[in-house]
């Protein structure tokens, strides 16, 4: 597979770009083969957009969030978040960007089990180091705005899967990050929990929030007005506020 | 700021270990047992010897004692012999005199000499064991003074007549402090009460001290002027006739370091001259070497068993934390998704070992200082609980955590965040 020299996407303009991949790949070695997760990917998003990324499994849509998540460096290209370059930075500079910038949304909700409610939004303050004080008045109100200031005290496992979900969004919230990352939100959840939920990120995007989720449901993505389509690590297409760009690789 | 943080991680690590009471219980149980057993046995060991040490202690290092002993061959010959017939033994003035002239890192030497003599104070009549001695006696062997003065070298040179009792001797007669200057008949003579020493106690005690059971002490010249150094026993309706110059020799050596040297000099002395064997020879510096390095092989051993239940108290907690890692990598690669770095993921898994070990440490403490209380109560024997086995025992526990929760939570740090989050 080689390297394209696609375009680079531009999304709405008047707005800064939070996230800018050059050409980017991502080569695992597998024994002796060589695997290209992604081959070569050019994007840029802008703040306040709702993307999401679709693609079949091993299209390199995985390989894609944990680069925007800054979990795994690029094999080659350039990523820069917020305007730094993140592509060459040290495990624990990327913890750093994590903490600092992003707030992560999973399939499985991920709380931790042995913590409250309140304890599993606090936890990202708890490592940007706030006061204890400060930290519980943000995570109540981050509850009252996910509609479960009534159950700050509960444990995950006395909560509905979309109320967990509920919970690990206000926890991505917490640290008020640049971008929200979604890694199948509603794959663990009923349609109707789905809607809900979908909903919830639909006023966050209206709110302004930058967000890039990934989906294999075409249901789903119909909710973010932009949309990626991956194929064998490249980006196969485009659509972006109804338009759609086709083959920009 | 930073401080909070640590403690919060504290609470948090008990927390989480309060979620399985049970597992975290049985996990901190081998670190209960070791912390629990250095310290009962340190204890046990501490308590059995310390009386020993302190009473060859009281010896006095830099003394070395000769003794008379009855000679093998004439104790069991004694009852065949003729009931008038003196045996004749043991250390004489000439060997105090051959041992001063000899040795001159002898400082001084203190004789004993032990006489039998009917004793009267005011209405009580008492037969009473006396020692013939000088005054450098009373300061080798330590006595402490309870009332009066002891004897004065002034007293060994004009043969007064004067008497220090012991306080066993005292409370034989029923002599109270009032004694002092009392007169004390012995045989048909007056001697005036001059003083009263402390008695050593020491039963159960592993040396002899030289004049256990004495109940008072006069000058030698004294004792050899007027008694002689004939001394007759009855012993079941027969008389034994002895003849003892000296019973006690205490020679004092002018430092540490030439005790042995005097000492096996001494030895090949009385060798020469008493080719019976009617003398012994002990060295309470040797005595307090040996009993030290026995003390210190007990250490050694009961150490190295506290040691192997403590490694296998760490060697259970790791294992334990090696589970919960396994258990909670998705907690971990939550964690480190959310921004914690390495370092943080390993502070977190060690401060939970170390809450598990330290608090198994602490009802380890608990249980080891009622152990040898228990054994005082029931079995009767000294224990003594150091205060340097508690804190080694604290330090042992939180090492203990510090090393075995070190390997676990590398572990966890080292999970790739992505296959942590993967994991089911």
């Amino acid at each position: 597979m080689s390297k394209t020299d696609g375009a680079f996407v531009q999304a709405e303009t008047g707005l800064h770009e939070v996230v800018r991949l050059e050409d980017v790949t991502k080569v695992y070695v597998m024994g002796t083969n060589e695997v290209h997760a992604l081959a070569g990917v050019n994007l840029a998003i802008h703040q306040g957009s709702f993307w999401a990324i679709m693609g079949s499994s091993g299209s390199g849509k995985s390989t894609m969030l944990n680069l925007l998540g800054c979990l795994d460096r690029p094999t080659s290209g350039r990523y820069y978040l917020e305007g730094h370059d993140v592509s060459r930075l040290s495990d624990d500079e990327l913890s750093e960007f994590r903490l600092k910038h992003l707030g992560f949304i999973f399939q499985s909700f991920n709380l931790i089990a042995q913590l409250t409610v309140r304890e599993n939004i606090e936890l990202p303050l708890f490592y940007l180091g706030w006061d204890p004080e400060d930290s519980k008045q943000r995570a109540a109100e981050l509850a009252e705005m996910v509609g479960l200031g009534e159950r700050l005290n509960h444990r995950p496992s006395e909560l509905s899967g979309g109320q967990q979900q509920r919970v690990a969004i206000a926890r991505a919230l917490a640290n008020d990050p640049s971008i929200l990352l979604a890694d199948e939100p509603t794959g663990n959840l009923d349609s109707v929990t789905s809607e809900q939920i979908m909903d919830l990120l639909g006023q966050l995007h209206d709110q302004g929030k930058t967000i890039i989720m990934v989906t294999h449901e075409p249901d789903i993505a119909t909710y973010a007005p932009n949309c990626v389509h991956m194929r064998d690590g490249l980006i196969d297409r485009i659509t972006e506020n109804g338009r759609t760009l086709e083959g920009v690789r | 700021m930073k401080k909070s943080r640590i403690w919060r991680s504290v609470l948090l690590g008990i927390n989480t270990l309060m979620l399985h009471k049970l597992r975290s219980m049985l996990t901190m149980l081998g670190v209960v047992f070791g912390v629990a057993s250095v310290i009962a046995m340190l204890a046990v060991g501490e308590g059995a010897s310390k009386d020993a040490l302190e009473q060859i202690r009281k010896l006095g290092s830099n003394n070395i004692i000769l003794s008379s002993q009855k000679p093998v061959e004439e104790e069991s010959g004694g009852s065949m012999r003729s009931p008038f017939s003196v045996s004749m033994y043991g250390l004489t003035y000439d060997d105090e005199t051959r041992a001063m002239e000899t040795f001159s890192r002898i400082r001084t030497t203190a004789p004993a000499k032990i006489v039998r003599k009917e004793g009267r104070l005011g209405t009580r009549t008492l037969d009473l064991r006396l020692v013939g001695t000088t005054a450098d006696w009373f300061r080798l062997v330590k006595r402490e003074m309870i009332a009066g003065r002891t004897l004065l070298p002034s007293d060994v040179d004009q043969k007064a007549a004067v008497v220090v009792l012991t306080e066993y001797g005292a409370r034989r007669l029923l002599a109270t402090r009032q004694a002092v200057g009392q007169s004390l008949r012995l045989g048909g003579e007056y001697f005036q009460v001059i003083g009263i020493v402390r008695s050593e106690g020491g039963e159960g005690s592993s040396v002899q001290t030289p004049d256990q059971q004495v109940d008072a002490y006069l000058p030698i010249t004294v004792a050899r002027e007027r008694y002689g150094d004939v001394v007759s026993i009855r012993t079941s309706g027969s008389f034994i006739r002895e003849r003892v110059e000296l019973h006690q020799l205490i020679v004092e050596v002018e430092n540490t370091d030439h005790v042995e040297t005097v000492a096996a000099g001494l030895e090949q002395m009385l060798k020469t001259f008493h080719p019976k064997g009617d003398y012994r020879i002990s060295v309470p510096l040797a005595l307090l070497k040996q009993a030290e390095a026995t003390k210190r092989t007990f250490n050694i051993v009961l150490g190295s068993i506290a040691g192997i239940s403590l490694l296998v108290g760490g060697i259970g907690i790791m294992n334990i934390m090696l589970a919960s890692v396994t258990e909670r990598t998705r907690e971990i690669g939550v964690r480190r998704a959310i921004g914690a770095k390495k370092r943080q993921i390993i502070t977190q898994f060690l401060i939970e070992t170390m809450v598990l070990s330290t608090l198994g440490g602490m009802i380890g403490i608990a249980i080891g200082v009622a152990i040898p209380a228990l054994i005082t109560y029931f079995a009767d024997m000294a224990t003594v609980v150091t205060s340097y086995s508690l804190l080694l025992s604290v330090g042992i526990s939180m090492s203990v955590g510090l090393i075995f929760g070190l390997y676990p939570a590398k572990r966890a740090a080292d999970l790739d965040p992505i296959i942590a989050l993967r994991h089911e």
